[in-house]
């Protein structure tokens, strides 16, 4: 499956300014995988302990993963996967 | 207290204070740090803060920004009021309703926003906008109309007629978005990214979240720079809850007031209480809910500020609680019945806890409580309407007699 991943402006000093990239994966976690493959300074940034850091937000065509499976969410191809931070507010 | 830079809360680094929120090296919030204060003499500062304006402005000390020149709505000072007759319903000695509806747009979102859009103003940005569930939507309008600055406002296409009216009659582009909040705040998040706008909740946030602050500086200084012994104060992303003890802390060690942290008691809607549900399980995170509840104001299904939420409640001995929709329409009427006070759901769910806490044995009597009610009743009528009976009569003095008195009427 291709998927593309959409960068928020705050990681994009990690993926040489792109704002978003073409990756394989099944999963929303295989997904992340390969875009950690691509970008290897990512994963430190949005991931901890095998899963993703607490203010880090992940949706899968505008829904947060956390409602679907998690980092287990399948993808199909053409999908958009957004990261994005956590935001207060009100 | 000169602000010094812009903090993550996590990881500690440290970015200059200009738009930003997020900590790039750990996704973190950022959080506006301060220099030490040059005055080691609390008395100095008190007798500073006492001769100023009676607006949050009284507070420019501990705040990132100087108060504008002009343009500004005036903010905050609301009344702290003894509320003996609801302490007594409770059962409880001592209970004080910090009042904010009083605030030029009826919420407390007026502090926070005369914050974010001062720092926005010093920054050069001449479009300010923001997601929100009303309140904010409300202050943001008002307060970019007397700025004179453009405004874009994005709301959940559900909101009350109340909100939505109170925020399109200030001339701001209104975008009513289909979805909820949550769907509001990433749509928004995503947005911020691509236009040179100051949004108050997110890349203003951390000037934004210091306006909160002032209700615990107000509330101290009402108090004849006393602490209270216990704050209940509602929850939505956690901001303002946290945010109250920032500003006690801050206080405690600038010597203005002496003592401990109060006990937080943190007030959801069962609806939507994913802080509630994680205090409860013992979790240190939250986990996102779709909301359903009559306190829209509330209802924020992914509180990011729900983690240092849950570790106040926590340390300070405190608790988060959620109560159901008839809760808090009775909470809503309790506090009107006993205080004079007409206040809009989330304080309906703030009063509801605050009774909870009462009946289940949790307050002491001889405690000193805060209650924290953040809006005004008149935009959210809808959880009010039915809640009474009128009665309707002809224009004679006998049609009056007879509805009133229908004993002696007949006799």
């Amino acid at each position: 499956m291709s998927v593309t991943v959409k960068i928020p402006t705050q990681l994009r000093g990690a993926t040489d300014g792109e704002a978003s990239a073409e990756v394989e994966g099944a999963t929303v976690g295989e997904v992340l995988d390969s875009l950690y493959e691509r970008y290897g300074e990512l994963r430190s940034r949005i991931a901890e302990d095998g899963g993703l850091r607490r203010f880090v937000n992940v949706y899968v065509g505008g829904e947060d993963i956390r409602f679907l499976d998690g980092l287990d969410t399948e993808v199909s191809d053409g999908d958009e996967v957004t990261i994005l931070p956590a935001v207060a507010g009100g | 207290m000169p602000p010094e830079s812009l903090r993550c809360k996590e990881c500690r680094t440290e970015y200059p204070l200009d738009a930003r929120y997020v900590c790039e090296r750990c996704f973190g919030p950022l959080e506006v740090a301060y220099a030490p204060h040059t005055s080691s003499d609390p008395e100095e500062l008190r007798r500073k803060i006492q001769a100023g304006p009676t607006s949050l402005w009284r507070y420019a000390d501990f705040l990132p920004t100087a108060p504008p020149a002009h343009g500004a709505v005036p903010t905050g000072w609301t009344p702290l009021v003894r509320a003996d007759r609801l302490a007594d319903e409770l059962g409880l000695r001592e209970v004080w309703i910090k009042n904010e509806a009083a605030n030029p747009t009826h919420s407390f979102k007026d502090r926070v926003v005369s914050v974010a859009l001062a720092r926005a103003r010093e920054l050069g940005y001449t479009t300010v906008a923001c997601a929100s569930t009303g309140n904010l939507a409300n202050a943001v309008a008002a307060h970019a109309a007397a700025a004179g600055l453009e405004s874009y406002v994005f709301v959940p296409v559900d909101l009350e007629e109340q909100k939505v009216v109170a925020t399109g009659v200030y001339g701001t582009n209104l975008i009513a978005v289909r979805g909820n909040y949550d769907d509001v705040n990433r749509l928004c998040t995503e947005v911020s990214a691509d236009r040179d706008w100051a949004f108050v909740n997110i890349n203003m946030r951390p000037y934004y979240s210091e306006g909160s602050k002032t209700l615990a500086f107000e509330t101290a200084e009402q108090l004849a720079f006393q602490l209270p012994d216990r704050v209940v104060c509602p929850i939505a992303s956690g901001s303002l809850f946290t945010r109250i003890a920032r500003g006690f802390e801050e206080w405690l060690e600038a010597g203005l007031i002496q003592g401990s942290l109060p006990r937080f008691n943190g007030a959801q809607a069962e609806g939507c209480s994913p802080v509630a549900s994680a205090f409860a399980a013992g979790h240190e995170i939250c986990r996102p809910v779709k909301p359903d509840t009559i306190a829209k104001s509330l209802a924020i299904g992914n509180p990011a500020d729900g983690p240092y939420a849950l570790a106040l409640a926590r340390r300070t001995g405190g608790s988060i609680d959620a109560v159901g929709d008839e809760e808090i329409r009775e909470g809503i009427r309790l506090l009107a019945r006993t205080t004079g006070i007409f206040t809009e759901t989330a304080g309906g769910v703030t009063v509801a806890v605050l009774a909870s806490l009462a009946r289940r044995g949790e307050i002491d009597p001889d405690e000193r409580v805060v209650a924290y009610i953040t809006g005004d009743g008149l935009k959210t009528l809808d959880a009010a309407r039915g809640t009474f009976e009128v009665t309707e009569i002809d224009p004679t003095v006998e049609a009056f007699e007879l509805a009133t008195e229908p004993v002696a009427a007949v006799a």
